[in-house]
């Protein structure tokens, strides 16, 4: 069943391609750092006894995660050169790419999964550990954190990789809006060479490698984190 | 915001912007069922074979999983489209090209449903091993066999545990159903691109797609909270909240 | 010959040996009480003897059959013996009479109404009558560990094996279950019985196994155990649990 396929394909767009998943790794990179910060605030913020500060922080994440991904990213490849116009006045807003705009909109979707998990791991710490930090005279930012966030952090940690992983998954997803990507390039070599069998079987393959690896190694991290009992 | 577009004649097919919207909804709905009836039955039966100790029935399964989650969706979606009649027999493939009705819609939803068995799998396979070890221990210390602690114990036990985590698997599905659009399947997301195309009302297409999006969310989510209680077990903590 | 025969019984978790060349029986009608301190593999020489703790060497040989055998008929041999453990381990989703009723006629084949009978019956004895309709986890800890034993004693077994049936339970409601294996005892049911429950041993248990680190250290007569134990460590371990 191979034998009319044409490994050269692959070979002549290496290069190509390999631009390509330097632009899906920055992406997911800085998605993920950027989500993770932003994450982090909405959780403090969900977790607020303050309505006026926790409410529209729930609204934002119940909304972003009932929003099709897809259609998050069509929202800000619309949004984005408005709002920038919109800010610096310039009615050509230079130098916003598509890159720019899935950046803001991963980001910004990406926080509203990474403030569900850094919730569930702030909520795993027991109150008594607040309580005992209050008892030695912390305030609520020092035993948020000095004694709460890095517990938290290190019972998520394998939980917040495995989300990088779906992230960078997902981030394939910007082929909607015409971004050259790792999927993007492998997209527009196959139709410009005719040769979609080899390229989205070879696009397929590179992907299961490297979340194949890295899923490994996070389960491998997880078990040095929670010995088994 | 202005919605009076939606009642005009819509740029082509005879009906209004409306109409479009609705036939949106609908596919979106018919993508997600029929890949959600695989992803269920597929996605159980693989996760009660990894549960088992018999490494016939758990190294498929296991292999399975790895596969089908580690290979992103759109990809998975090409492959169904465009990859696949291309490698299956000549005559299958020629058929699948151009003889089988709506190959967009069957490639979507195989996509979809195959993918997401591996993430119900997961679920299901979790929910049946956090059923405490002595539970079986009990359960076969009576004289039971394996099979029929499946039948009255684990799977039982196991699927109210994993309502919550299923749910959510099904509004991933019925979310993932947009990646549809790639390879031409006029769901949801689609028509509000199309029509933000036709008639520059991205602010209020958009809203309004997000809404229905939104709106199934939580009918889904209250749906399955009734689901949960009737089958609550009383005194049990472990079920429900 | 007796119905439960250990001969040099040794299991290991990897390279770490819980169970160490063990030999021990346990005849027709006699109660056995099996102590130690935690980690001391008494839980697991229970459990090897309806097969849930798989052994690599040596032979145990229950009513006649060899547990290790390969083509012994495990859920045959197993409904024979009744188990009643730690943490009760009802079925939540059933309720009360259900769990009764399940492996009888799964397992046994009877009917459901004549399962029910027996089940009644059995949870008058245990006077949780009132409670037939309930679920678990509608109940006290006292009350689940006296269904569980409506449960073992549903199968008609012709011996009972007790993993710590009180260890889980609150001080006040651990008499309303030894009142229950008392009774038993008394009855003449063949029984085996991981506890730490020493008031319980002298007054109905015939034998005392004492188990340390994997090894059976003394298996002696009740008085003779209670009266002069030979080993140290049986002696540090009785002052340790009778003083309080």
């Amino acid at each position: 069943m191979f034998s009319n396929f044409d490994f050269d394909v692959i070979q002549r767009a290496l290069p190509y391609l390999w631009q390509g998943m330097l632009t899906t790794l920055w992406l997911t990179l800085l998605a993920m750092v950027g989500g993770i910060v932003l994450g982090t605030i909405l959780a403090l913020m969900r977790l607020s006894s303050i309505k006026a500060i926790s409410v529209p922080a729930g609204i934002y994440v119940n909304l972003l995660r009932a929003t099709p991904l897809i259609l998050v990213i069509f929202w800000f490849y619309f949004l984005v050169p408005i709002a920038i116009k919109h800010i610096s006045g310039d009615s050509y807003a230079q130098g916003i790419g598509p890159f720019h705009s899935a950046l803001i909109a991963f980001t910004l979707f990406e926080a509203a999964y990474y403030c569900e998990i850094i919730r569930a791991g702030i909520q795993s710490v027991p109150a008594g550990q607040v309580n005992a930090g209050y008892a030695l005279g912390l305030t609520y930012s020092q035993a948020t954190r000095l004694v709460v966030l890095p517990q938290a952090f290190r019972n998520m940690v394998p939980i917040l990789l495995t989300q990088g992983i779906i992230l960078f998954q997902d981030t394939s997803l910007v082929y909607v809006v015409g971004l050259t990507d790792f999927m993007g390039a492998a997209s527009k070599v196959a139709q410009r060479d005719g040769r979609l069998v080899e390229m989205y079987l070879f696009a397929a393959l590179i992907y299961f490698i490297l979340c194949f690896l890295a899923s490994y190694t996070v389960k491998r991290l997880q078990l040095r984190i929670t010995p088994p009992r | 915001m202005d919605f009076g577009f939606l009642t005009q004649p819509a740029f082509s097919g005879g009906g209004t912007y409306l109409d479009w919207v609705f036939s949106g909804i609908k596919w979106t709905l018919l993508v997600s069922l029929c890949a959600w009836v695989i992803a269920f039955t597929l996605g159980s039966v693989l996760g009660v074979m990894r549960t088992t100790r018999v490494w016939w029935l758990n190294l498929p399964a296991t292999a399975y999983v790895e596969l089908f989650r580690n290979i992103p969706l759109l990809v998975q979606m090409f492959i169904w489209y465009f990859v696949v009649p291309e490698i299956v027999p000549k005559a299958l493939g020629t058929w699948m090209k151009q003889g089988m009705p709506m190959p967009e819609f069957w490639s979507a939803v195989l996509a979809l449903g195959f993918y997401t068995a591996s993430r119900v799998a997961e679920q299901v396979r979790s929910g049946i091993q956090s059923i405490p070890r002595g539970q079986t221990h009990a359960a076969l210390a009576t004289g039971l066999t394996m099979p029929q602690v499946y039948r009255h114990l684990l799977l039982p036990m196991g699927y109210r545990i994993v309502i919550p985590p299923l749910t959510s698997e099904f509004l991933t599905i019925f979310k993932n159903s947009s990646v549809a659009l790639t390879i031409g399947v006029l769901e949801l997301t689609a028509q509000a691109r199309t029509i933000s195309e036709y008639t520059f009302r991205t602010f209020e297409i958009f809203t309004l797609a997000t809404v229905v999006y939104v709106v199934i969310t939580m009918a889904v989510v209250v749906l399955m909270q009734l689901l949960e209680r009737r089958v609550r077990v009383p005194g049990y903590i472990g079920t429900g909240k | 010959m007796a119905m439960i025969e250990f001969k040099n019984i040794s299991k290991w978790y990897g390279s770490f040996q819980v169970l160490k060349d063990c030999t021990t029986q346990v005849e027709k009608g006699e109660v056995i009480v099996v102590c130690g301190p935690s980690g001391s593999g008494k839980s697991t020489l229970i459990k090897c003897v309806n097969g849930l703790e798989p052994f690599q060497s040596g032979s145990l040989i229950v009513n006649g059959q060899s547990v290790g055998d390969k083509t012994t008929n495990l859920p045959q041999l197993r409904a024979k013996i009744g188990m009643v453990f730690q943490n009760f381990e009802l079925f939540p989703h059933m309720n009360v009479t259900a769990n009764l009723n399940l492996a009888q006629v799964k397992v046994l084949g009877r009917g459901v109404e004549e399962a029910t009978e027996k089940s009644r019956a059995l949870l008058t004895r245990v006077g949780l009558i009132d409670h037939a309709q309930k679920f678990p986890g509608q109940l006290s800890g006292g009350q689940q560990q006296r269904v569980a034993i409506a449960r073992a004693l549903a199968m008609d077994p012709i011996a009972m094996l007790f993993d710590e049936p009180t260890s889980a339970l609150d001080p006040e409601m651990i008499n309303e279950v030894l009142d229950v294996m008392v009774e038993l005892a008394q009855e003449g049911m063949t029984m085996m019985c991981v506890t730490h429950e020493m008031g319980f041993a002298r007054k109905v248990a015939h034998r005392v196994i004492f188990m340390d680190r994997g090894e059976i250290v003394e298996d002696a007569g009740k008085d003779d155990f209670f009266g002069t134990p030979r080993s140290e460590r049986a002696q540090q371990f009785l002052s340790k649990i009778l003083h309080h």
